[in-house]
């Protein structure tokens, strides 16, 4: 299997999608002759040209507005946010149109529409550049939100996207692009909506998805040299949310901790925990704990950022305090 | 700088601009007559409509029906047609029945788009007329993604986008001129400016003595045409359609006009303006004045009005009654269609769970 970054499963899946389909395009900020602010478009205008690969202007609620035109009339953009955090411009666009024309026009439009591009903090980027931005999205009816942890993961949903009728926030993980990982050989694809076990394990479930499910395995790890068994389980869609995994794990453990890196009030986190409480009630052995960002901007001082964003330490610890060893 | 406003008829229907008078032929002129007549007689019996609580909201045009025809009777029916919630008359010219207009305001068994819009939100994709938007402006950048989409599949067909002059206040109109300029997408931008969004008069909305002279900043042709003049409007949108299909991109057109009426039923506006000012427009009337032009061309007599009137009446009481026999909600099962393209478990689950629920407590077609 060949070993590839991130940043090239993700470039994979837009060239392989485009080669496969002319009404598929992309366009965005810089996605053109710079090859895209984190290069994740490297080299497809030079293959598929400027009518296909187009740069806009700097306004996030037009190229946004103008991927719902197109998509309306058949064509099935790929919109390219240089971050999520700018996306807010575009929330009237997203919430307001994208999520609801087909249900509004009683189904006469649809919109294949994909959303993409980095979430979730960096280093040292502060309050405007940092956000995670999916409690956002999650809550809307009518998008799909999808976020994958691995370059296998990236390339198979990216690809199922592209090719989804609805309309995708895909918020890639800022911090994964340069990620190595194996992806499969020739064509495939992941279904939307499916989570995937990264580890299996016994004594507690540990669900984070993007850069957290990276988290949760260096925690598994952690606590594997503590003789404890963690499973890891990476949603990787976050609507629709695979809930049957998480209950099928979470019966088997008996305890459940969720990583995110967003602000808890109202988090998808909280969202998964209402769920586990209400469909695993009689196998919990402890209340569904949260590892969260704290519950503020984020700080650009390295060493204040470093205590906003969940880490492997402070997750092991959690995970203690649910098998009540500490 | 100054503009030139741009005219074919007289208030009293006579050809000002001989040049500029687009040779329609009689059908076609009776036709756009007729879709500006329509408008005002539908408006007239739907307000009334919701005065008796027979639908919940309506919204009039009274005044400004050249607007919705003179720009569409300049299009192609594969061109793409963005409206505002004012333009009905854009749809009515292109076909739109009578009674599924009624069943959309309604929000019956048999609208469209099955009871989730609120009355006036008409969505035809069948007349290429896209779904209306309530946030002010938002179709703006959509339109050009649409003209786009036809440039990039090697199709020579336009996007017109109408808004009103309080909907070039938003950064959607600015970032949809600016694109579109950028990229010369195939659009035609109209700006209806009414003089009023809702209470804000034109003067707050910008500083600019025209909304036309915008379009310069943005590297386009901008035209101040008199939005009561459906002749001149089709001239102008004529000559942006040209340049837009031979790739020579986009145009602001601005109407001049003037809201005679409330912004909707919901709005009451001798608090907030002199009521001898719409009375002032009634003498610019644009169906009266193109009667008159028809009239002068021997295409209109008085006889034809009657009959038209008469025929108007008739079809509004049918279509009415039709509208208000059919089963007042849309099926239950609908509710949860078309939020996504398959209904996905969660949605499945709430519709068995409402279903279980209606079952145990209440009549079948609570």
């Amino acid at each position: 299997m060949p070993t590839v970054s991130y940043r090239e499963a993700l470039n994979q899946a837009m060239a392989e999608e485009m080669e496969g389909d002319p009404n598929v395009f992309l366009m965005g900020e810089e996605v053109g002759y710079y090859n895209g602010a984190y290069k994740v478009s490297q080299g497809l205008l030079a293959r598929f040209g400027e009518k296909r690969v187009i740069d806009t202007p700097i306004a996030e609620g037009g190229f946004v507005g103008v991927g719902i035109g197109a998509a309306m009339v058949g064509l099935r953009p790929i919109i390219e946010l240089m971050t999520w955090n700018f996306s807010l411009v575009a929330a009237d666009q997203i919430i307001n149109n994208a999520a609801k024309i087909r249900q509004m026009s009683g189904g006469q439009f649809t919109l294949p529409v994909v959303f993409r591009g980095p979430g979730g903090s960096a280093h040292q980027l502060a309050a405007q550049h940092s956000q995670s931005t999916e409690a956002f999205w999650t809550h809307v009816p009518g998008l799909k939100v999808v976020m994958p942890s691995t370059p296998k993961d990236a390339k198979g949903l990216l690809k199922s996207c592209i090719r989804d009728n609805n309309p995708i926030v895909f918020i890639e993980g800022e911090v994964l692009y340069g990620d190595q990982g194996e992806i499969p050989e020739g064509e495939y694809t992941i279904p939307i909506g499916v989570g995937e076990i990264k580890r299996v394990g016994t004594d507690v479930t540990i669900i984070g998805w993007s850069k957290m499910a990276k988290v949760a395995l260096e925690t598994a790890t952690l606590l594997a040299e503590q003789g404890i068994s963690a499973e890891v389980v990476d949603p990787r869609t976050l609507r629709p949310l695979d809930e049957e995994l998480i209950v099928s794990s979470v019966k088997k453990t008996g305890r459940c901790v969720i990583l995110e890196e967003g602000w808890p009030y109202n988090g998808v986190g909280a969202e998964i925990a209402y769920r586990v409480a209400r469909l695993c009630f009689d196998d919990l052995d402890h209340p569904v704990e949260r590892l969260t960002g704290n519950d503020l901007p984020m700080p650009y001082n390295r060493k204040l950022e470093h205590h906003c964003v969940p880490d492997a330490e402070r997750a092991a610890e959690l995970v203690r305090k649910v098998l009540y060893l500490d | 700088m100054k503009l030139e406003l741009v005219r074919v008829l007289d208030d009293d229907g006579n050809v000002v601009h001989a040049e500029r008078e687009p040779q329609f032929a009689p059908a076609e002129l009776r036709k756009i007559y007729e879709t500006m007549l329509l408008v005002r007689l539908l408006d007239e019996r739907l307000l009334r409509l919701q005065r008796q609580g027979r639908i919940g909201f309506y919204l009039t045009a009274t005044g400004e029906e050249a607007t919705h025809v003179g720009p569409t009777c300049a299009l192609r029916g594969s061109d793409w047609i963005y409206s505002s919630y004012r333009e009905i008359g854009a749809a009515l010219y292109r076909g739109y029945p009578l009674r599924v207009l009624l069943c959309q305001l309604f929000g019956n068994a048999e609208d469209p788009v099955k009871g989730r819009q609120m009355p006036v939100h008409h969505s035809v994709r069948n007349l290429n007329f896209v779904s209306i938007s309530s946030p002010v402006g938002t179709q703006i950048p959509q339109a050009v993604g649409t003209a786009m989409a036809a440039r990039m599949t090697g199709r020579d067909d336009v996007a017109l986008t109408y808004f009103g002059e309080g909907g070039s206040s938003t950064g959607a109109f600015h970032i949809g001129c600016n694109f579109a300029a950028v990229r010369k997408a195939p659009v035609i931008f109209v700006c209806r400016n009414n003089g009023w969004a809702i209470s804000v008069p034109r003067s707050v909305q910008t500083a600019a003595p025209t909304f036309a002279q915008k379009a310069i900043a943005y590297g386009m042709p901008g035209i101040l045409v008199d939005g009561n003049d459906a002749l001149a409007l089709a001239w102008v949108t004529r000559e942006a359609v040209a340049r837009a299909r031979k790739g020579d991109g986009p145009t602001l057109i601005e109407a001049r006009t003037y809201r005679r009426g409330p912004h909707s039923s919901s709005d009451d506006p001798s608090v907030y303006r002199d009521p001898a000012e719409p009375r002032e427009w009634e003498s610019h009337d644009p169906i009266l004045r193109f009667r008159k032009y028809l009239a002068n061309k021997g295409h209109w007599t008085d006889a034809d009005e009657t009959a038209f009137r008469g025929a108007f009446d008739r079809d509004y009481a049918l279509a009415l009654a039709e509208a208000e026999a059919v089963a007042p909600k849309p099926a239950l099962g609908t509710l949860f269609d078309d939020v996504f393209a398959q209904r996905p478990w969660h949605l499945a689950e709430q519709a068995v769970e409402l279903e279980s629920h209606l079952r145990k407590w209440r009549a079948p077609d609570a």
